[in-house]
């Protein structure tokens, strides 16, 4: 059985693995329906095909790094959490990180993620220079913005529907120190939440945590985290200590454990306990909160979890999101994990990326049959805001919503015709949404 | 952290992992496997990844005349040599020959240039196959069995010589081995974990280790069963 970090939806599938370039042709040329998969580390069913799943975790090796430009070539399986490991000690850092450390680089170009400094740095394909490409008729192209430009664009956040990248080349970016400068800042109600994330336009990292279940006058309150990197003569001495302890959530938690007061009782205790005020801390509590808890995703019980992620254009954000809240707030469903964040321009140079300069929202949701009605209610409102939904995330969504929300559909849908006319590389994502 | 280490069996997951550990202490690494060519993306990650040398060579470990010449090839005698090569299913001889007499001898020509040097680390990947011979795998088994058997009396030979030798148990783990095998949860190990174990008996100089500690246990207690009810189960 495999499913996406959401345990929602599972399904048989046959899972193949790819040792590098030669092995990834083999197998894409061996199937006829088939869709890569990087750590699984998207919420829905974007990596799952129930004919046949290639693993490229095992293509994992890095393959040449430039010291002077900060360049990494590594194959597409390689994990986030290695090339940290790797060079944050020798002073680099991930040009753009999402919040789990543990993707792939053929998962975060798939997806064209984006990080806590989109603001400022853009998504994460904007800092790749080139990938090779495996095609359905087996043969592997390098892509860049002068090779294969349409490929390039159309397989940048193209959900592996174009082909299976087998290897990347992009910049890592100089840090001073592997700890990040955290400032805290307290919102009493969304409109507020808006208006300090949008003054903090100048840090280089800013996220808010939002309560989506307080309700009046209080609806939206957050808590603002915004971050540098820290420089040298900032650290205490001694430097904070990075813990790498981490516990695993051994089992799943039952269904009834996430409740309207349950979460209500933690949103209360995590607004309370995060004060206003500035703290020098490791990289990784800052940017990877919920690594420590391996297997977290158990909490949702067996039934899974679909996480809900829109974006809503700038213009539309204000009226969008209060919306959104009331909805969600009514409902009385929603985590505590609930993040509200604010983005730059749209990367021209991705057919199917998800970020456009506005704010987003993403919100957990346990697995039942409100849940999924409750989706297809977020779904119109963030369609008549002129939003969109991030595939990465998605499991319910439906095709009219894809095609309003998305302008360049057409254009992907042209280039992925002229590649992959049969439509070999196909996702339970790909055939529900009919892309 | 030794200085250098020689991998046998290096395409091995396991032999891959082990040489990970290693490299990322600084160690100079030199992998030798059947098919030297496979290796060479491998040995490129290990120099992005660890700055650290790493060299590639040719070893097929059933060519026993041929051990002498291939240790004396090297640049130098390795601080660390670890054996992985191991062969799980197949025609009896060659597995025997695969998991005990070749590798026996290998270390057996490794032993007597540490010996004589005076310090160094023996490393033999054996298996708990090793301590009761069972319906399902008694080739593999016995040969292991016997491998385990040899690194004890070149321990109990070299204790005094300043050369460790380590024999490692690994129980179930995720490779390709064992790829398609239903293996249980928690007592199967990653490549890495093994990796990490070996690295650490290194420089703990430790004597027999189990990777998973719980495999002590579960031997411990297949080794108590009478014969006669073992030879009823089905293992
Ligand atoms: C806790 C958590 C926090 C997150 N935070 C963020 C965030 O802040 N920002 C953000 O943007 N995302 C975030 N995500 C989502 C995650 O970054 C993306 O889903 C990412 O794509 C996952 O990478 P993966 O390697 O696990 O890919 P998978 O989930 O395995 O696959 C994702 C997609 O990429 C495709 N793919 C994977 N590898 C390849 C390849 N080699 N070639 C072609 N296609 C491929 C798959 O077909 C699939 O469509 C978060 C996820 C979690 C669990
Ligand atoms: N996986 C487990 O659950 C498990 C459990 C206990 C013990 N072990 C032991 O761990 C070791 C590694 O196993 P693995 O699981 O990683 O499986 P593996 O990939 O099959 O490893 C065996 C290695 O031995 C090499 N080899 C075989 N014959 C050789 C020869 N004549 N000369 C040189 N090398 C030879 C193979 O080389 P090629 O790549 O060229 O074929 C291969 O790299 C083995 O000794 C195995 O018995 C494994």
């Amino acid at each position: 059985m495999l499913s996406g970090w959401g345990n929602y939806p599972r399904v048989e599938a046959r899972l193949l693995m790819a040792r590098g370039r030669d092995e990834a042709r083999a197998a894409v040329s061996s199937e006829a329906s088939l869709i890569a998969r990087g750590n699984g580390r998207s919420y829905g069913d974007a990596a799952l095909n129930p004919n046949a799943v290639l693993s490229m975790l095992r293509s994992s090796r890095m393959i040449a790094f430039d010291e002077e430009s900060g360049r990494l070539t590594c194959e597409a399986g390689v994990m986030l959490a290695d090339i940290l490991d790797v060079f944050v000690p020798r002073g680099w850092f991930a040009p753009v990180t999402p919040g789990t450390k543990f993707v792939t680089v053929g998962g975060m170009i798939a997806s064209d993620v984006h990080g806590k400094n989109h603001h400022g740095a853009g998504s994460f394909t904007e800092h790749v220079d080139s990938f090779d490409l495996a095609l359905a008729d087996g043969q592997v192209v390098t892509c860049s913005r002068s090779e294969n430009a349409d490929l390039f664009a159309a397989t940048c956040g193209g959900m592996g529907l174009t082909g299976t990248i087998v290897s990347a080349t992009f910049r890592l970016i100089r840090v001073e120190s592997p700890y990040i400068r955290q400032e805290t800042r307290q919102a009493a109600n969304l409109a507020e939440a808006m208006a300090l994330l949008d003054q903090s336009a100048s840090s280089t990292y800013s996220v808010a945590w939002i309560d989506c279940l307080s309700t009046g006058a209080r609806m939206g309150r957050s808590v603002i985290f915004c971050g540098e990197h820290a420089l040298p003569h900032e650290l205490p001495s001694p430097p904070p200590k990075a813990d790498t302890r981490t516990v695993t959530m051994p089992f799943h938690a039952p269904a009834m454990l996430l409740n309207r007061w349950s979460v209500s009782a933690f949103n209360e205790f995590y607004y309370r306990r995060n004060p206003a005020g500035t703290a020098i801390i490791p990289y990784g509590p800052y940017f990877y909160p919920l690594d420590a808890i391996l297997a977290w995703n158990r909490l949702y019980g067996r039934a899974g979890f679909v996480q809900y992620q829109c974006v809503l254009p700038k213009a539309a954000a204000a009226e969008g999101m209060a919306t959104l809240l009331r909805r969600i707030a009514a409902s009385g469903k929603g985590s505590f994990l609930a993040v509200l964040k604010q983005f730059g321009a749209t990367n021209p140079h991705g057919m199917l990326s998800f970020p456009m300069e506005g704010y987003t929202l993403a919100l957990d949701f346990a697995v039942d049959r409100k849940t999924l009605a409750l989706l297809g209610e977020l779904d119109a409102i963030t369609g008549d805001h002129g939003g969109r939904i991030y595939l990465a995330k998605d499991a319910c969504s439906r095709p009219d919503l894809l095609r309003r929300g998305y302008p360049r559909l057409d254009e992907f849908l042209a280039v992925r015709h002229k590649v992959d006319p049969d439509n070999k590389f196909s996702s339970l994502l790909s055939q529900r949404l009919g892309l | 952290m030794s200085k250098s280490v020689l991998i046998l069996g290096a395409a091995s997951d396991i032999g891959l992992a082990i040489a990970h550990e290693f490299a990322r202490e600084k160690a100079g690494v030199i992998l030798a496997a059947r098919e030297p060519g496979r290796l060479e993306a491998d040995a490129v990650d290990l120099r992005v990844r660890y700055g650290t040398e790493v060299t590639v060579t040719e070893f097929d470990i059933l060519r026993t005349d041929r051990h002498d010449a291939f240790l004396d090839g090297l640049p130098a005698l390795p601080d660390v040599v670890v054996c992985v090569v191991g062969l799980l299913t197949g025609q009896a001889e060659l597995v025997m020959q695969t998991n005990f007499n070749a590798p026996a001898l290998m270390l057996e020509a490794v032993a007597a240039r540490m010996e004589a040097r005076g310090t160094g680390s023996i490393v033999g990947i054996s298996s708990v196959a090793g301590d009761r011979g069972r319906a399902s795998n008694y080739v593999y088994g016995s040969a292991k069995a016997g491998f385990t058997a040899f690194l004890s009396g070149l321990r109990n030979r070299l204790a005094a010589k300043g050369v460790q030798v380590v024999t490692v148990k690994p129980g179930f783990v995720r490779t390709k081995m064992t790829a398609g095998m239903k293996l249980p949860g928690p007592i199967t190990a990653e490549p890495k974990e093994v990796g990490a174990a070996v690295l650490a008996a290194v420089e703990r100089k430790r004597d027999v280790i189990y990777v998973r500690p719980v495999w002590r246990l579960i031997m411990t207690i297949i080794r108590l069963i009478p014969e006669t009810i073992f030879k009823r189960l089905s293992l």
